[in-house]
């Protein structure tokens, strides 16, 4: 990529596919991969009636080539460099694909051996759909500091003891830092639960501008 | 981006259509099956009890009526073509409500002839600007059904503009009444780059078209 | 339900970086209709085909329409009363 230098963890590219006649779409997607890594990675969710995300998970080949632009976004970034954060715990709460900005910075955390104390909320529908599981697996058991919640809301394997439900008040109540912690939360996902969480962390004391959103959408992106 | 780059084997959605129904969509237009939403903004909630609608503006009474008032008023189910500035039509819509006509009855218009341009205002601040002669002689109506239902919010309930002739977006969601006026002036995207007038047989689209 | 349609002013990063040399994500908007101030990036964002509106957390001001149209951009910031950009260049 030409004019490629680097990305902070949280943001996002735009990707413009062209048809043989002239036919334009364009998309926006999370960078999953932190900012050390050589490539940039982007993790895309198939959507059944999607019209860009079948041709980018079924049709393109390792060879070609696309159009993006980024990266984008300086709001809903965190920096695992030293003097770039206050060092506030973290409280990442993700649905669906809404992992993956999430997962840039968990990785760029790491890779920065920040111990920041982090905990995850991650929804997904069910255990095959949780993205990234064996490495989340991996890093919370490496890291005593990282912290990952899952929860369910679809089907569960038979010896699941974790959450089995959308992500509601009381699970935040359970799960997120206290307020008196000074916490700095990200949220993504699809808009309807972006919203929700951002709301009952607000009745739960956080400060508005501690509290990060990135929607994705109706259908999560 | 580069200027000619073409991204291999990416289709789109499938824009053909029928050579049948191929007439009815204007150039440049596909045929969707889906009901796609356009919001340039949130979904106003208002309460059928504080809902009310007016005519008013450059004329010598103002009207209003009530949602109890507005649901006696004489109405008519009409079936029709919509078509969207983002290049989709839905082909025989049904929606059913009252027509612009019946609301501008006591209007006396004959006598305020120097009015030409009715400017539709919507819950959340929308408008759009018609000229008169576009919203009367059938060719209007303000609705509160779709496909038999109740008109849902999302798509402008409970009560919304049609105006098939034009593009979509002249069919004002969530409208709330009329201001009629001699001079014309440009609504929310009208003000923005978009066509004054939107015929869609004309490709109307954008100013200057 | 439609207001799921929405997005943060953050999606609309790359669009405003087709205008302004700036990042706008971080840059703050004062709305002229309730005098609140905000990032841009926490802006709502309504984007669609038409094209682009960012309104106020607050009060649901339009505080930025875009369209592009043939070219051309279109901009119309009367709902905002003051915008705040850091002159770092991206």
């Amino acid at each position: 990529m030409p004019n490629w230098t680097t990305h902070l963890a949280g943001q996002h590219v735009d990707v413009r596919l062209t048809s043989e006649d002239g036919y334009q779409a364009q998309r926006s997607y999370s960078i999953g991969s932190p900012p050390e890594d050589t490539y940039l990675m982007l993790t895309v969710e198939r959507l059944e009636d999607g019209e860009v995300s079948p041709y980018l998970v079924d049709e393109l080949r390792a060879g070609d080539q696309i159009e993006l632009r980024g990266p984008i976004g300086g709001y809903f970034v965190w920096d695992a460099r030293d003097g770039k954060n206050d060092g506030s715990p973290l409280f990442l709460v993700a649905a669906g694909s809404g992992i993956v900005p999430l997962m840039a910075m968990i990785r760029h955390r790491a890779n920065w051996e920040n111990r920041v104390p982090a905990k995850l909320l991650y929804s997904s529908r069910s255990y095959e759909d949780v993205i990234y599981r064996e490495e989340l697996h991996q890093m919370s058991a490496n890291d005593s500091s990282l912290r990952v919640i899952h929860t369910l809301t679809r089907q569960q394997p038979p010896n699941w003891i974790g959450y089995r439900r959308r992500i509601d008040r009381a699970m935040l109540v359970d799960t997120a830092w206290r307020q008196a912690e000074k916490p700095l939360a990200f949220t993504c996902g699809p808009t309807a639960v972006v919203e929700k969480v951002a709301t009952e962390l607000l009745e739960l004391g956080y400060e508005p501008q501690r509290i990060k959103t990135e929607r994705f959408g109706p259908t999560g992106g | 981006m580069a200027e000619n780059f073409i991204s291999r084997g990416f289709k789109g959605r499938a824009r053909e259509t029928d050579r049948a129904i191929k007439k009815r969509i204007p150039p440049g237009q596909y045929e969707t099956k889906d009901f796609p939403v356009l919001s340039a903004g949130p979904t106003p909630r208002t309460s059928l009890e504080r809902w009310d609608s007016s005519v008013y503006g450059e004329i010598a009474e103002d009207l209003k009526w009530t949602w109890d008032e507005f649901r006696k008023l004489p109405r008519e189910t009409v079936t029709v073509d919509i078509h969207c500035v983002t290049k989709w039509s839905k082909l025989g819509t049904v929606w059913a409500g009252v027509s612009v006509d019946t609301l501008l009855e006591s209007v006396n218009l004959e006598k305020q002839s120097a009015i030409g341009t009715l400017i539709a205002f919507s819950d959340g601040g929308y408008t759009t600007n018609l000229p008169l002669a576009d919203v009367r002689g059938g060719k209007a109506w303000v609705v509160d059904e779709y496909d038999g239902s109740p008109l849902a919010p999302e798509h402008g309930g409970p009560v919304r503009l049609l105006v098939p002739h034009l593009y979509f977006w002249k069919s004002a969601k969530w409208v709330r009444g009329f201001k009629l006026v001699r001079e014309d002036r440009a609504g929310f995207w009208e003000s923005v780059g978009y066509h004054n007038y939107g015929d869609p047989w004309k490709e109307q689209r954008y100013a200057g078209d | 339900m439609d207001n799921n349609l929405r997005l943060d002013g953050n999606a609309a990063g790359g669009l405003l970086n087709e205008v302004f040399p700036f990042e706008m994500t971080t840059a703050e908007a004062t709305c002229g209709g309730c005098g609140n101030m905000r990032l841009i990036g926490e802006l709502m964002l309504y984007q669609h085909g038409m094209g682009a509106v960012l309104r106020c957390v607050d009060c649901d001001t339009a505080l930025i329409r875009i369209t592009q149209i043939r070219g051309c951009y279109r901009l119309d910031l009367s709902g905002m009363s003051c915008l705040l950009i850091a002159a770092d260049i991206h």
